[in-house]
C-alpha cells in the first residue's frame, strides 16, 4: 500500500483532534483530543521515515509517545484538582476570570 | 518442516552486531544546562529524604548555587571564545554553543536566579498559625477549602517542590534557545512547559483561580505543541532530517546529491511551508504574539504573582532565542515568504496589545497585555534579518526581562485582607501612603513605556532602528504609535498612584524580606544602568548578534 495514504490518515486524525479540541467541554476529553494530534503526528513520522527509508522517523515517535506520557502526568494532576474544588470538569464553567 | 526452517520463516539470521559508536558529548560546553538539571534531579531527592523543616532552606541553597554556578560557567564559555570565534555546534548536533545561545542563556539564569529569591519570600503573607509562608499553597494536592487544607496550613506544610520544578523549567530554558534540531526543539519546549503548568496550579491565595488558570495554560499549551509537532514531521518529511543545517540546505538547494527517496518530498512546496507555518505558530504561541496571545491575560492573573514574573520574563527569552535561531539559521532561504506574514502578526500584536491594555482594571491583566505588545516590539527587531536586528533583539530581552520581575515583584507587596490587591481602583494614591513603593513601579512602568533614561527606551530604540534599517519602516510607524498608546495607560496608572487621594480601606504595603528587595533593586539597577550607561551592553549584545550553522 502506498505509504502517502498513511499521510492522509494523519492528517485526517490531526483535524479530527483538533475540531475535538475546539468543540469538546469537557476537560478530560479535550485532553484526549490533544492526545490523539500528539499519536497523529506519530503516525505522519512513521509513515515519513517509511517513505524515505532512514530510521530518524521512527526514534522520534518514541520520544513523542515519552512526552505524551510525561503530558498525561501533569495533566491529569491538574485536571483531577480541579474537578476536586469544582465538581466539574467543563472547560466553560471555569469563567472566573472573564471580563 | 525442520525446527530451523520453520524459524527461518519469522525471522532472519542475526548478524554479529557492529559496536555502535559511542555519541561524543562536550560536556564542558554543555555545563550550565548540566548543572541546573542535575541540581533539579539533586531537589527532587531533597523533597525525598531532608525533614520538613529543612527542606525550604536545603532547597533555596541549591536553587541559587546551581544558577550561580551556572551562569559563571555561561560566562567562563563566553571568555573563552565560544561565542564569537570558536562557537560550534556540540552534542553530535543537537546543541549550539554560539554568541545568542550564550547570551540568552546568562539572562534566562539571571532573571530566573532573582524569580528565585522572589519565590522565596516568606514575610508577605501574615503567620498562618506561628509559621511563615510563601505564595504557594500548604499542600496541593487538598481541596481548597476542606479540612485537609486547613490540616496542612495548621502543620506548617509548604510547597518546597516549586524550586525544583522552577530549575526544570529553567533547565528547558536553557535548551531553547540553543537547540540545533527540531526533536531537541520540541523536548526542550515541553521541559520548560511542563513545570510551569504546574507552578501556575499552586497559589495560596485565590486557588481555584490558580488552577483555572493551570487548566488553560495546559490545555492551550499541549495544543500549541501538537500543532508544533505535526509542523516537525511535515519538515522531516519535506527534508528527511530535522538537522537545522540539512534542513536549510535543502529550503537553499544546496543539496549535491539527492537520495532518490527523498527527490518527491524535497520537491513538495506544500510540507515545507504548512510545516514552517506550524512550527513557528507554536514558538509565537510561547511569546504570546495575536493571535495566539487569549492564553496571557488569564495565566498572568491566576498564577501565584511570582511565578508570573518569571513565566513573563524567562519564557519570553526563550522563546525569542529559539524563534530567532529558527528563522535565521533554519529558514532565511524562505524569508520572502516569512516576512510579510511575520509583518503582520507584529502590527496586530504591537496594536491589539496596546488597544486592549487600556480597558483592563487588573494590574496583572495590564501588566500581560502589555508583554503582549512588548512581544510585538521585539518581533519588529527579529523581522529586520541583519546581524544589528539579532543583537538588538538579545539586548530587548535582556532589559524587559529584568523589569517584568521587578515590576511583579512589586505587586507581591502590595496587599489587602485577601491578599494581594491587583485591583487597579486599590492602588489610587499609593504614592502618598508609600512613596518609595510607588516611585519603583512608576520607574519600572517608564521603563516599560520607553521613557528616555531607562532601559525600554534604548532597547526600543534598538530594535526600531534596527527595523527601520532592515526595511521595515512602516513597522517602525506602527511601533511608535503603539508605544504612544502604551505610554497612555502607563501613566494613567502613575497618575492614578500619585494623584488622587487614598481610600481609607485602601490595601497597606507590606515589607519585605532582602529576597523581594534584592528581586526589585535589581531590576532597578539593570533599568537605569541600561537607560543611563547602555553602551557596555550594546556592544556585548553586538558580539553575540552570529548564529552558528
Amino acid at each position: 500500500m502506498n505509504p502517502v495514504n498513511y499521510l492522509y490518515l494523519a492528517a485526517l486524525l490531526f483535524a479530527i483532534g483538533a475540531t475535538g479540541v475546539l468543540i469538546r467541554r469537557n476537560a478530560i476529553v479535550v485532553f484526549m483530543c490533544i492526545e490523539l494530534m500528539l499519536n497523529a503526528c506519530n503516525l505522519a513520522f512513521v509513515a515519513f521515515s517509511r517513505m524515505h527509508g532512514n530510521l530518524d522517523g521512527q526514534i522520534i515517535a518514541f520520544f513523542t509517545m515519552v512526552v505524551a506520557a510525561a503530558e498525561v502526568v501533569v495533566g491529569l494532576a491538574i485536571i483531577v484538582s480541579l474537578f476536586r474544588s469544582r465538581h466539574s470538569a467543563s472547560v466553560d464553567d471555569a469563567s472566573l476570570m472573564k471580563l | 518442516m525442520s525446527a530451523s526452517a520453520v524459524h527461518s520463516l519469522w525471522t532472519t539470521a542475526a548478524d554479529p552486531i557492529d559496536k555502535i559508536g559511542a555519541p561524543k558529548i562536550e560536556y564542558g560546553q554543555l555545563s550550565p544546562t548540566l548543572i541546573v538539571i542535575g541540581a533539579a534531579v539533586v531537589g527532587v531527592l531533597v523533597e525525598a529524604f531532608v525533614p520538613r523543616k529543612f527542606r525550604y532552606y536545603v532547597q533555596l541553597f541549591l536553587s541559587v548555587v546551581a544558577l550561580a554556578a551556572a551562569f559563571a560557567a555561561v560566562v567562563g564559555l563566553a571568555a573563552r571564545g565560544f561565542g564569537t570565534t570558536k562557537a560550534q555546534i556540540a552534542a553530535m548536533g543537537a546543541i549550539a554553543v554560539d554568541g545568542p545561545a550564550l547570551f540568552l542563556q546568562g539572562t534566562i539564569l539571571l532573571a530566573g536566579l532573582v524569580a528565585i529569591f522572589t519565590f522565596a519570600e516568606r514575610r508577605l503573607d501574615p503567620l498562618a498559625h506561628g509559621n511563615r509562608v510563601d505564595s504557594f499553597v500548604a499542600q496541593a494536592g487538598a481541596v481548597p477549602g476542606s479540612e485537609g487544607e486547613q490540616a496542612a496550613t495548621k502543620a506548617g506544610f509548604t510547597t518546597t517542590e516549586v524550586f525544583p520544578l522552577a530549575l526544570f523549567a529553567i533547565g528547558g530554558m536553557l535548551v531553547f534557545p540553543a537547540a540545533n534540531d527540531l526533536l531537541t526543539l520540541f523536548i526542550a519546549l515541553e521541559v520548560f512547559s511542563l513545570p510551569l503548568y504546574l507552578l501556575c496550579a499552586l497559589a495560596r491565595r485565590k486557588r481555584l483561580m490558580s488552577q483555572e488558570a493551570a487548566v488553560k495554560y495546559f490545555l492551550l499549551g499541549a495544543f500549541a505543541s501538537a500543532f508544533t509537532l505535526f509542523g516537525i514531521a511535515l519538515l522531516y518529511g519535506y527534508a528527511g532530517s530535522v538537522s537545522y543545517a540539512t534542513i536549510a540546505d535543502v529550503v537553499e538547494g544546496n543539496v549535491s546529491t539527492v537520495d532518490p527517496a527523498l527527490a518527491e518530498t524535497m520537491g513538495n512546496d506544500a510540507l515545507l511551508l504548512i510545516g514552517v507555518a506550524m512550527v513557528v505558530m507554536g514558538l509565537l504561541f510561547k511569546v504570546g504574539a495575536v493571535p495566539f496571545h487569549m492564553w496571557t491575560p488569564d495565566v498572568y492573573q491566576g498564577a501565584p504573582t511570582p511565578v508570573t514574573g518569571f513565566m513573563a520574563a524567562a519564557t519570553k527569552v526563550a522563546a525569542f532565542g529559539a524563534l530567532l535561531r529558527l528563522l535565521y539559521v533554519v529558514l532565511p532561504g524562505l524569508r520572502w515568504d516569512w516576512r510579510p506574514v511575520m509583518w503582520g502578526i507584529a502590527i496586530i500584536t504591537m496594536l491589539g496589545g496596546a488597544i486592549v491594555a487600556i480597558t483592563q482594571t487588573d494590574i496583572k491583566r495590564l501588566l500581560a497585555y502589555s508583554s503582549i505588545a512588548h512581544a510585538g516590539f521585539i518581533l519588529a527587531g527579529v523581522i529586520a534579518t541583519t546581524p544589528d536586528g539579532v543583537s538588538s533583539v538579545l539586548f530587548y530581552l535582556a532589559a524587559y526581562s529584568f523589569v517584568t520581575i521587578g515590576a511583579f515583584a512589586v505587586v507581591t507587596l502590595v496587599r489587602d485582607a485577601g491578599g494581594e490587591a491587583t485591583h487597579l481602583s486599590k492602588w489610587a494614591g499609593l504614592g502618598r501612603r508609600s512613596p518609595l513603593v510607588a516611585a519603583v513601579f512608576a520607574v519600572f512602568l517608564l521603563a516599560f513605556a520607553g521613557i528616555p533614561l531607562t532601559s525600554g527606551f534604548t532597547g526600543k530604540f534598538a530594535v526600531f532602528k534596527a527595523a527601520a534599517e532592515g526595511g521595515a519602516g512602516a513597522l517602525v510607524v506602527v511601533g511608535v504609535l503603539s508605544s504612544a498608546i502604551a505610554a497612555f495607560f502607563y501613566i494613567r496608572v502613575i497618575v492614578l498612584m500619585f494623584f488622587s487621594e487614598p481610600k481609607a480601606d485602601g490595601p497597606t504595603v507590606a515589607v519585605p524580606s532582602p529576597l523581594t528587595m534584592t528581586a526589585i533593586g535589581v531590576g532597578v539597577a539593570v533599568t537605569l544602568v541600561l537607560g543611563v550607561a547602555p553602551q557596555y551592553f550594546l556592544d556585548l549584545a553586538g558580539q553575540a548578534g552570529v548564529f552558528v550553522r
